[in-house]
């Protein structure tokens, strides 16, 4: 009986030990930040959608393209001084919270909206906004409808795994409108859904319908009503209690956002390091020490414009006048300008 | 006194005692491997969210719900809408299955050869790629709703769905899905129909005929209560697959449990919590199907005397 007992009281520690094993091979636990992670891994790991053309698509050329791609290209130039070093991962609306809280990706950069809930209960935290949206309704241009009334009775497709839901149903309760939600798992078939007839109307973020469209057979048929249904600021994510990280993404955002301000942009960057503007001289690292309190060079937002552009730029090659989906800027346009767009500076 | 690993029981014993502790030790590892990396994030566990508001619409609901109600009453919802599945899609695919096994059978050349494409197409393409079939191709290219197919002036068809007297109106979500689950699952319970009508021996079919059964009698009161007891045991496996099955529901917008539970997911961010809640429902429906069957199983079986 003795020597069961010793064997039993020897399994017992198991446990003990492998939990043991188990807290020290954590990522980002107490100790080093995923800054240092990523720099000795030597690559960054960018959770995005993959499948939305403006914000994160794959090209036929087989790149990467979009403004929540370029977010992380200027994060890997900051860091590497090499847009490059990063790896996508394609992500559902659905997965995409769960593989930012296991360490699957670094950072999610996946037009995700920043909410309260979103910010408080599941353990991520949100950067700073890189485009001002609001969710919409796209129709038939032949089906007479033209506000959110006019869908009584009717149906409306819409993806799951996002806030789309919640506020489709905010919005009709406070009309009083009854309408028939028909939700899909795929962001592809509630668009082919929608284009054989099935629902009267499509609903998403604004950009998207607009993104969308493009992808329809008859582009010119559809059209996105006025209405807006909700603030949608899409925001990049990363995991809580890691702030030399979440500092380091959040004012990559802002110095895209104050070069453009400041008349910063891919082709001048080299000349302008050189310039008598103090401010400048700051954001570009020719004075002061910003970039050695982050952990990178101080010289890290020359590497980011250099390589991706500022903000401006971004949008326009992205989402603007040079891309397919001419989105009109407005509110994203700088504060100074009539937007909102408002980074805090480099001092 | 013999000492005790003497005794011929004592290993065996000790050997699944063993075995049981590392069981429980890995999954002591694992839920504390849980729980800490949950603690890391600053969550708890906890199922305190389906008190609260779930503020979303459903498409189709059997019982009263509105967006006001709480998770939990959405979740129901979406549980009633699972089981008209499952409940319709189990007697038809039963039917259908018993069809076409005995017409793999007939003695019609036609029929026979009709039967094995049927079972030969269904059986060997991809559920998820027959939904999206019968959804997309057909029940999404039907006529709108001002010029719909009548049927004998009583079944009104169109891309909306299908109307059916006393005002039963099926969406063409709901058609998809149990047409589609019941024609996958019928072409295999059809096979299983099969092999149990041939495992009845020749014997008994001629003595059947000797004491002048007509066909259908004779299928009906000698063959078919013998080819039960093959029959039943692999039925439930199909019964229990279409259950699960029913699940790529979100696949062509028909919301059950598996979808409203996404929902639900999606914006309280439990996720541990609501994938617990929907393998509990599952293997609550399934251990109920197994019983049933068990039961059924029971009673067919040869009684010893």
């Amino acid at each position: 009986m003795l020597k069961l007992k010793r064997g039993l009281s020897l399994l017992a520690t198991l446990p003990l030990v492998f939990s043991l094993s188990a807290c020290a091979g954590q990522i980002g636990g107490s100790g080093g930040s995923l800054l240092d992670t990523i720099k000795s891994r030597g690559k960054l790991i960018c959770g995005v959608s993959g499948q939305l053309p403006g914000f994160s698509y794959v090209k036929s050329n087989g790149e990467y393209a979009g403004l929540d791609v370029d977010v992380c290209r200027a994060i890997a130039a900051a860091i590497f001084n090499d847009p490059n070093k990063v790896d996508f991962r394609n992500l559902n609306s659905k997965e995409r919270f769960t593989a930012l809280q296991t360490g699957e990706v670094d950072i999610l950069s996946r037009n995700t909206t920043w909410s309260m809930s979103r910010d408080t209960s599941i353990g991520i935290k949100f950067t700073a906004v890189v485009f001002y949206d609001g969710q919409g309704i796209m129709v038939k241009k032949n089906s007479g409808i033209q506000k959110l009334e006019d869908l009584k009775g009717k149906s409306i497709c819409i993806g799951t795994g996002t806030t789309n839901e919640q506020n489709l149903t905010d919005q009709m309760r406070q009309r009083g409108v009854n309408y028939k939600p028909l939700v899909f798992e795929d962001a592809n078939t509630v668009f082919a859904t929608y284009e054989q007839g099935r629902c009267e109307g499509v609903t998403a973020d604004r950009s998207q319908l607009v993104s969308r469209r493009t992808t329809l057979s008859k582009p010119d048929d559809h059209v996105v009503l006025e209405t807006v249904l909700s603030k949608e600021p899409l925001t990049p994510a990363v995991v809580n209690g890691d702030s030399k990280w979440f500092d380091m993404v959040r004012w990559t955002i802002f110095a895209l956002i104050n070069a453009e301000e400041l008349g910063v942009n891919s082709q001048n960057v080299g000349q302008l390091a050189n310039s008598n503007n103090p401010e400048v001289k700051r954001l570009l690292g020719t004075e002061g020490n910003l970039g050695k309190g982050m952990g990178l060079t101080n010289d890290f937002v020359v590497h980011i414009i250099k390589n991706v552009g500022n903000y401006g730029e971004i949008y326009e090659r992205n989402l603007g006048k040079n891309s397919e989906l001419k989105l009109e800027r407005g509110p994203n346009k700088l504060w100074n300008q009539g937007g909102i767009l408002y980074a805090p500076p480099f001092r | 006194m013999t000492p005790i690993w003497r005794n011929r029981k004592f290993f065996p014993i000790l050997g699944q005692v063993i075995a049981a502790f590392i069981v429980a030790i890995i999954v002591m590892i694992l839920w504390h491997n849980l729980i800490y990396n949950l603690h890391r994030l600053g969550l708890q566990l906890g199922f305190d969210f389906l008190q609260f508001q779930a503020s979303f619409d459903i498409g189709e609901t059997p019982i009263p719900y509105k967006s006001s109600d709480s998770y939990s009453r959405a979740l129901l919802v979406g549980l009633v809408n699972s089981l008209r599945v499952i409940v319709f899609g189990i007697i038809l695919a039963t039917i259908i299955g018993i069809t076409v096994g005995v017409g793999r059978l007939s003695d019609n050349w036609l029929v026979r050869q009709l039967a094995l494409v049927y079972v030969e197409i269904l059986r060997n393409t991809p559920l998820l790629l027959q939904l999206f079939f019968w959804y997309f191709a057909v029940f999404l290219t039907l006529p709108k709703t001002e010029n719909q197919i009548s049927l004998l002036g009583f079944i009104n068809i169109n891309n909306r769905g299908v109307t059916l007297p006393f005002g039963i109106e099926l969406s063409s979500e709901l058609s998809t899905l149990i047409l589609g689950l019941t024609l996958y699952t019928g072409a295999f319970i059809a096979e299983i129909v099969r092999a149990g009508i041939l495992s009845v021996p020749k014997g008994q079919w001629e003595a059947a005929r000797a004491l002048g059964f007509k066909p259908n009698l004779m299928l009906r009161l000698v063959i078919f209560p013998q080819a039960l007891r093959l029959i039943i045991p692999p039925l439930t496996s199909q019964y229990l697959n279409l259950a699960k099955n029913s699940s790529l529901a979100i696949a062509i917008g028909y919301p059950d449990i598996y979808f409203v539970a996404s929902t639900t997911f999606n914006q309280t961010g439990r996720s541990v919590e609501v994938i617990l809640l929907i393998m509990v429902t599952y293997l609550t429906i399934s251990l109920i199907i197994s019983s049933g069957m068990n039961l059924l199983n029971r009673s067919v079986q040869l009684k010893e005397r």
